[in-house]
């Protein structure tokens, strides 16, 4: 009997009029947890009654505590009849298991009804006194900490990470029991919610313990997934970074010096990128053979898709051995750290510095499936045996780019009839090992310091070995130490580390892309889609290539490919942030080359179009502050001579024309992109290219944690989710039309978020997370959540002015003292690591300093690491001298988040006036601008459905599931300040199916929502201590480094 | 090809003031978008008409789905369906209450009733007020009304109160009630000179002196109802015109103070007779109902129009009425001065307000 639950039901308020004769209500409560309900007395003729009623005490296993949600439901008493359902309310236990987080649940809850939606609001107060259970053979997790956030939570450090969890619960879905026919719509969709309820605490409890055999304590980048197989069944999948979390008692400015100053800057440190240069060329097998053989599993059909994205500039060609001979000692050490795990897959996105050693590039994998009626919901081997298979394959992907690990790695489902495509993705790396070790790290935040500091350029080197390349790539020197090859592109599915640097600002880019396909069933269905698929990744890819080019930038980050799929298309969304990274060549422009030179009209075309592109590119570079320098070529040199050659995107057979490359030398002499236009394809996409609508000044926007390039937000912002659904009535309509049809869609759509948010500029909109979805024939649904940022633009100008000289001195002093700063390192984080730090990564990434560099990233810091060996020092005097004159607009950036965040908050701290109703804010960062988390309260992952029968009645289906959004917030909000937190951070809405029967005039929706809970409080006010937290972070920083060199 | 559903939903909720005011102002969402692409915010934002139009029909669906909550504004913090920040509820609520003074000024005074609902048809064609916008005014008055009718307590207090308006708005809510209350006529052509903001204070001069709750401020109705025991008193009053002497006696108080201190010393002589026994015989009818409702009717034809032809100035009047009040006082045979002050005092700003053309 581990556990003993209390729940006291207060009063409620706002309830509906349920007895017309009196225009009143007689509400009674029942509480009910697993099998046993308590009552309240009947509160006659109230529409705000006050129960005060006892403490009703259920006594429970621990198991049961994870698994059930406590069940609230109001009804109006009924002499003669049965008495009305007003609606319920479903609270989680679940954040009241663990000591750490919330100790009591009180507040006001929305009573909901699915097919009212919310009807007055109870107030409710729940407690738990848990027993300790030292029974090794327990089926409960109770205490395993779950956090969305896919970066190390504030305020904890990690001690240890270990690797990926993963489990999946199946069920039948309960709409699809035959009792459904009897039942009314409501029962049906109650037992729906309360079944998914209990399976997501299943769940989360077997995850749980696999945590606890680990030997973890906590999951970091929990992602949660329904998949609504219909007929076949409905299953619950989760996916995780199993970690050892340690809690920071309190935040003193002296021991985590980096982290807690703008929280934030730890929190963007993902780093990864993954080369993913060139065109995902090496689409290597199309639905090769292997996949085949593969798919065929027990049940029925399946076809595996195998889509490994991983860059290459150039044609593509096959290419792909895996044979990535390991490189260094330290890439065997750190294999053979990972290699005891199954799948060393990690779900997070934001890493600290130091734990990501290189980056290969993305890998993904799709898999086409056929749903079967699940028979046996206790044995989902089916669906676990379709996971591992994709899972293996991207295990191989990462190998075949030379890296051991994958980061940032999501999972994912589209499901029309019973087809399903099961995607995978993530972005190969090759971590430090020290972070796989036992007891070896202490948290992220103190220890980087006493990494071998990998120069802000190591993620960017190429992990696989150059002579032995998996795909045709375009390799040069870095451009930022010199001395590791880099790749032209990098695609990566992770943030930008901090550590990166980056010029000018990022950008949200975007591909788009409709396929049709003949309607049909079974394994032809199956077959049809597995066919199309690697084209359509291919032309994505090549989308995302083009903009990239016409931005002026180098890599990609955050990116997501979504391909969902309908009765009679397929939907493509690829989304991502485009950045220039210091370490990569610049990009070439793009250059049109046309079939028939002969013609005059046609190359007059041709070159009109030219202009345009190299107009739009000029734009780009002012608009996000991107001027490369082209000098830097000529110093260097190209250190592999292919790297004149053109290359070219799409079959190729003439050359440009004479009057065309001309052109292009405007843009400097870098390898121009080679765009042919021999067919109307060809022009479609230059067109698409084109049409991107600019976004209106003041307005930047990307898709992942922060805006590279903006650094000093106000603590303003507005989160929101917009959704729309598009009819095509055109029957006939060509890939072509679709194409237009879905990019205005989404840049419609984007323009109208930028129109509601005008009053917010300057301001970035950040986190943009799209999802497409065809949710019948001829209807393309798009939804979209993401957060509005304020920020203060002359403010950026002081801070980065104050950075770049700290920046400067620092460099000057650490280039006349450098022996010395390794030994007041270790004064200062005095746990000695058993692992020399210096062992592996020595001699690899050997002297940088980096991440001090990163605010004047053309100025000398940069060319202090470089001056590790003399030839390298004289080649380099001539360019510093060129450097000195370069203008600086480059450098905005991550400097200091420090000195905004404390003017940010005084901005902030204007009075609200009090109401009865807490302020909760939400957004899908890890962080709130000028705050500081200081407590995680639980996950919150809520599943709700509503119906309606009076669709017209309640606005259409616009104002049916406006009112149905507004009601998903509402009841998120209560339930975090019931739980005694202001925000949910890392928000997002997993799901978003609705479903219309205007004939009939009814609608169905179900949304999945999830986040963590905390508490925030302003920098302002906690923020005393922190003196100078961040110029002594970069000292250690660049201190550990020389250490090494 | 079509866009079947389009919504927006922030967290915390968006209102554009703008968009606020057309939808109350009854307009259409495609009148309201072309009025918004007339006024230029497209231009600096290059927003199509589609972007415009998606707002424009959010935003109508977002105050729709509050306007339940600002029947009882009291709910409108309470509630969790929608974040809104307190200095928004505040404009929310504010700008829902206010109503145009064309409208007001066809409704004051009469029943809030069904009856009168069917006629603000007419009183939208005549005003130009889109009919959804009258209906939302007359519906505001009536609930209002409704909701105070029974309270104890000043009316204003209680207004603000419940509809947590602000001061200026109760006000004005009050001399609605008060109004509709005593049915006040206020059609009249002759009245059609006067503004709803004359009226209001009108009103709320005779709250504040003539009503029940101006001498016991805990009774039902105190603020609406006129003091019956006041009224009845007043036909003591009639003594000043009625007894010659008393007449006399008065006016020569006043001429002899007023001579030589304004210009139409000779007409104010020559009607002094006239002039008194209408504010006089104003007075002692006020015990029936029906006089009460024509008091301001029977105040400009008896009074103002008179001073009017014969070109008084307000100063005039002021003076007048100034020393008229005052030498009352000093007759010796005239015992009601309480009464008296109440009702000259009320009758006197009354009469200055409402002494313009």
């Amino acid at each position: 009997m581990p556990g003993k639950l209390k729940a006291k039901i207060v009063a409620g308020r706002h309830l509906p009029v349920m007895d017309r004769a009196s225009d009143l209500t007689d509400a009674f409560v029942e509480v009910k947890f697993g099998n046993t309900t308590f009552k309240t007395d009947v509160c006659p003729k109230s529409l705000n009654p006050q129960w005060n009623s006892e403490w009703f005490k259920f006594e429970v296993d621990d198991e049961d505590l994870q698994d059930e949600p406590l069940q609230i439901t109001v009804l109006d008493h009924d002499t003669y009849s049965a008495n009305d359902a007003i609606g319920k309310v479903y609270i989680d236990i679940d954040p009241l298991l663990s000591c750490e987080a919330a100790t009591v649940i009180s507040g006001w809850f929305p009573i909901y009804d699915t097919i009212h939606g919310i009807r007055g609001e109870i107030n409710v107060l729940v407690k738990v006194d848990l027993f300790n259970d030292l029974n090794r053979f327990r089926q409960s997790s109770c205490g395993v900490k779950f956090f969305c956030t896919t970066s190390i939570p504030k305020c904890y450090r990690v001690v240890m990470v270990h690797g990926f969890v993963e489990e999946l619960v199946v069920n039948e879905d309960p709409e699809y029991q035959w009792i459904d026919r009897i039942r009314t719509p409501r029962a049906s969709n109650e037992a729906r919610q309360r079944l998914i309820s209990l399976m997501s605490g299943e769940l989360q409890r077997k995850i749980g313990l696999k945590v606890l055999e680990m030997g973890g304590n906590a999951v970091l980048g929990y992602l949660q997934c329904f998949d609504l197989e219909g007929e076949s069944g409905l299953v619950v999948r989760a996916i995780g970074t199993a970690c050892t979390l340690d809690k920071l008692s309190s935040l003193p400015t002296a021991v985590l010096p980096a982290c807690n100053s703008p929280s934030r800057e730890m929190k963007e440190s993902p780093l990864a990128q993954a080369p993913s240069h060139g065109c995902r060329s090496s689409h290597n097998s199309p639905v090769h053979s292997a996949a085949a053989a593969s798919a065929r599993l027990s049940q029925g059909f399946s076809v595996s898709v195998p889509t490994l994205i991983f860059t290459g500039m150039g044609s593509g060609g096959s290419a792909g051995k895996d044979g990535g001979p390991l490189k260094t000692l330290l890439r065997q050490q750190t294999q053979s750290a990972l290699e005891q795990r199954e799948f060393p897959f990690f779900t997070l996105t934001c890493f600290p510095p130091g734990f990501l050693i290189h980056v290969g590039g993305v890998v993904s994998a799709r898999s086409v499936k056929l749903l079967d009626r699940i028979h046996n919901p206790d044995e989902p081997e089916t669906r676990d045996a379709w996971w591992e298979e994709i899972r293996q394959e991207i295990k191989s992907h990462a190998k075949a780019l030379g890296c051991h690990a994958v980061v940032g790695y999501s999972e994912s489902t589209s499901i029309c009839e019973e087809v399903c495509i099961l995607s995978a993705s993530g972005t190969a790396a090759i971590l430090n090992p020290k972070f796989m070790q036992e007891g070896c790290l202490d948290s992220y935040s103190e220890h980087r310091l006493e990494d071998p500091a990998p120069p802000s350029c190591g993620f960017c080197h190429i992990p696989y070995d150059e002579l032995n390349m998996p795909f045709p790539a375009h390799l040069t020197y870095c451009y930022n130490c010199r001395r590791q090859k880099v790749p032209d592109v990098l695609f990566t599915t992770i943030d930008l580390p901090v550590e990166a640097t980056v010029m000018g600002k990022g950008s949200l880019i975007q591909a788009r892309l409709c396929r049709l396909k003949k309607k049909a069933q079974g394994e032809v269905n199956a077959t049809a889609i597995s066919n199309l698929l690697p084209f359509m990744e291919y032309e994505l890819h090549t989308q995302l290539m083009n903009k990239l080019k016409l931005r002026s930038m180098n890599a990609l980050f955050g990116l997501r490919v979504q391909i969902s799929v309908g009765e009679n298309m397929l939907v493509g969304l690829a989304s991502a942030t485009g950045v220039y990274l210091m370490a990569l060549p610049a990009p070439g422009g793009i250059q049109i080359a046309g079939k028939t030179p002969s013609d005059i009209t046609y190359e007059q075309h041709i070159s009109n179009m030219q202009k345009k592109i190299n107009d739009t590119i000029s734009k780009n570079k002012d608009l996000y502050e991107v001027h490369p320098q082209e000098i830097i070529e000529e110093v260097i040199g190209s250190p592999i001579p292919e790297s004149r050659q053109r290359s070219r995107l799409f079959r190729s057979h003439s050359e440009s024309s004479d009057e065309v490359s001309e052109l292009d030398l405007s843009h400097g002499k870098k390898d121009a992109f080679v765009l042919e236009i021999d067919d109307t394809d060809a022009v479609e996409d230059i067109h698409s290219l084109l049409t991107d609508a600019p976004m209106p000044s003041g307005f930047y926007s990307c898709n992942t944690e922060i805006m590279p390039g903006i650094y000093n937000w106000t603590s303003s912002l507005q989160m929101f989710t917009s959704v729309r659904v598009f009819r095509l009535n055109n029957v006939n309509l060509t890939n072509q039309g679709l194409n237009k049809i879905f990019n205005d869609l989404c840049e419609n759509l984007l323009k109208s978020l930028y129109f509601k948010l005008r009053s917010m500029v300057p301001c970035c909109l950040c986190h943009l997370n799209f999802a497409v979805a065809v949710p019948e024939e001829e209807l393309i649904q798009v939804a979209v959540t993401a957060v509005a940022m304020t920020f203060d633009k002359e403010q950026a100008q002081e801070n980065f002015k104050a950075n770049m000289e700290k920046a400067i001195m620092k460099v000057i002093s650490e280039n006349e003292e450098q022996l010395q700063f390794p030994l007041e390192l270790c004064t200062e984080t005095p746990a000695p690591q058993p692992f020399s730090p210096s062992k592996g990564t020595g001699h690899q990434d050997g002297g940088g300093i980096h991440t001090s560099a990163r605010a004047t990233s053309v100025d000398y810091s940069s060319f202090a690491d470089r001056c590790s060996t003399w030839i390298e020092l004289i080649k380099l005097k001539a360019q510093a001298i060129r450097r000195g004159s370069i203008k600086t607009t480059a450098s905005q950036e991550k400097g200091s988040p420090l000195p905004e965040g404390r003017s940010r908050s005084l901005r902030c701290m204007r009075p609200f006036p009090s109401s009865t109703v807490s302020v909760v804010k939400m957004t899908p960062l890890s962080f709130l601008p000028g705050t500081r988390i200081i407590k995680y309260l639980g996950i919150i992952n809520m599943f709700f459905i509503r119906e309606t029968t009076s669709l017209r009645e309640e606005g259409g289906v616009s104002g049916f599931l406006h009112c149905f959004i507004a009601e998903v917030f509402a009841m998120v909000r209560a339930h975090v300040a019931a739980l005694g937190g202001n925000a949910v951070v890392s928000y997002s809405m997993k799901e978003c199916v609705f479903m219309e029967n205007p004939n009939k005039n009814q609608a169905q929706c179900l949304i999945n929502v999830s986040g963590d809970a905390v508490i925030f409080v302003r920098e302002s006010e906690a923020e005393a201590t922190a003196a100078a937290p961040q110029t002594s972070s970069m000292q250690n920083l660049s201190g550990a480094a020389e250490a090494n060199a | 090809m079509s866009v079947e559903l389009d919504v927006f939903v922030g967290n915390t909720t968006i209102m554009d003031e703008e968009v606020y005011q057309f939808w109350l102002d009854g307009y259409t969402v495609n009148d309201a978008v072309k009025v918004r692409m007339e006024g230029g915010v497209l231009e600096e934002y290059e927003a199509s008409t589609d972007v415009l139009l998606s707002d424009t029909m959010d935003q109508f669906r977002t105050f729709q789905m509050c306007e339940r909550l600002l029947h009882t504004p009291a709910k409108l913090a309470n509630q969790l369906l929608f974040q809104i920040p307190p200095h928004r509820q505040t404009m929310l609520i504010e700008r829902y209450y206010a109503f145009d003074n064309a409208f007001v000024r066809e409704v004051l005074g009469k029943k809030l009733s069904k009856g009168t609902k069917k006629d603000l048809d007419d009183i939208s064609a005549k005003t130009g007020i889109t009919l959804k916008s009258c209906r939302r005014q007359f519906d505001n008055f009536k609930r209002v009304f409704k909701v105070v009718e029974e309270l104890k307590g000043p009316l204003v207090e209680n207004i603000q109160q419940h509809f947590l308006l602000s001061d200026k708005l109760a006000r004005d809510y009050a001399a609605i009630v008060f109004f509709a209350n005593n049915r006040f006529e206020t059609g009249k052509r002759k009245l059609q000179f006067l503004s709803f903001q004359d009226f209001a204070f009108c009103a709320g001069q005779l709250i504040s002196n003539w009503t029940v709750g101006a001498v016991d401020n805990m009774v039902e109705d105190m603020d609406v109802d006129l003091d019956k025991e006041f009224l009845q008193d007043l036909k003591d009053l009639k003594i000043l015109i009625n007894d010659k002497d008393l007449l006399d006696q008065h006016k020569s108080l006043v001429c002899t103070a007023l001579r030589g201190k304004t210009k139409v010393f000779n007409e104010m002589e020559a009607n002094f007779k006239t002039l008194s026994r209408a504010l006089v015989n104003i007075a002692a009818k006020l015990t029936n109902t029906k006089d009460v409702r024509d008091l301001f009717i029977d105040l400009v034809e008896k009074f103002i129009e008179p001073c009017r032809s014969d070109r008084w100035t307000s100063a005039d009047v002021r003076l007048f009425l100034t020393y008229y009040t005052n030498s009352a006082r000093t007759l010796d045979t005239f015992r009601h001065q309480v009464t008296w002050d109440r009702y000259m005092d009320v009758i006197k700003s009354c009469i200055l307000k409402m002494y313009h053309d």
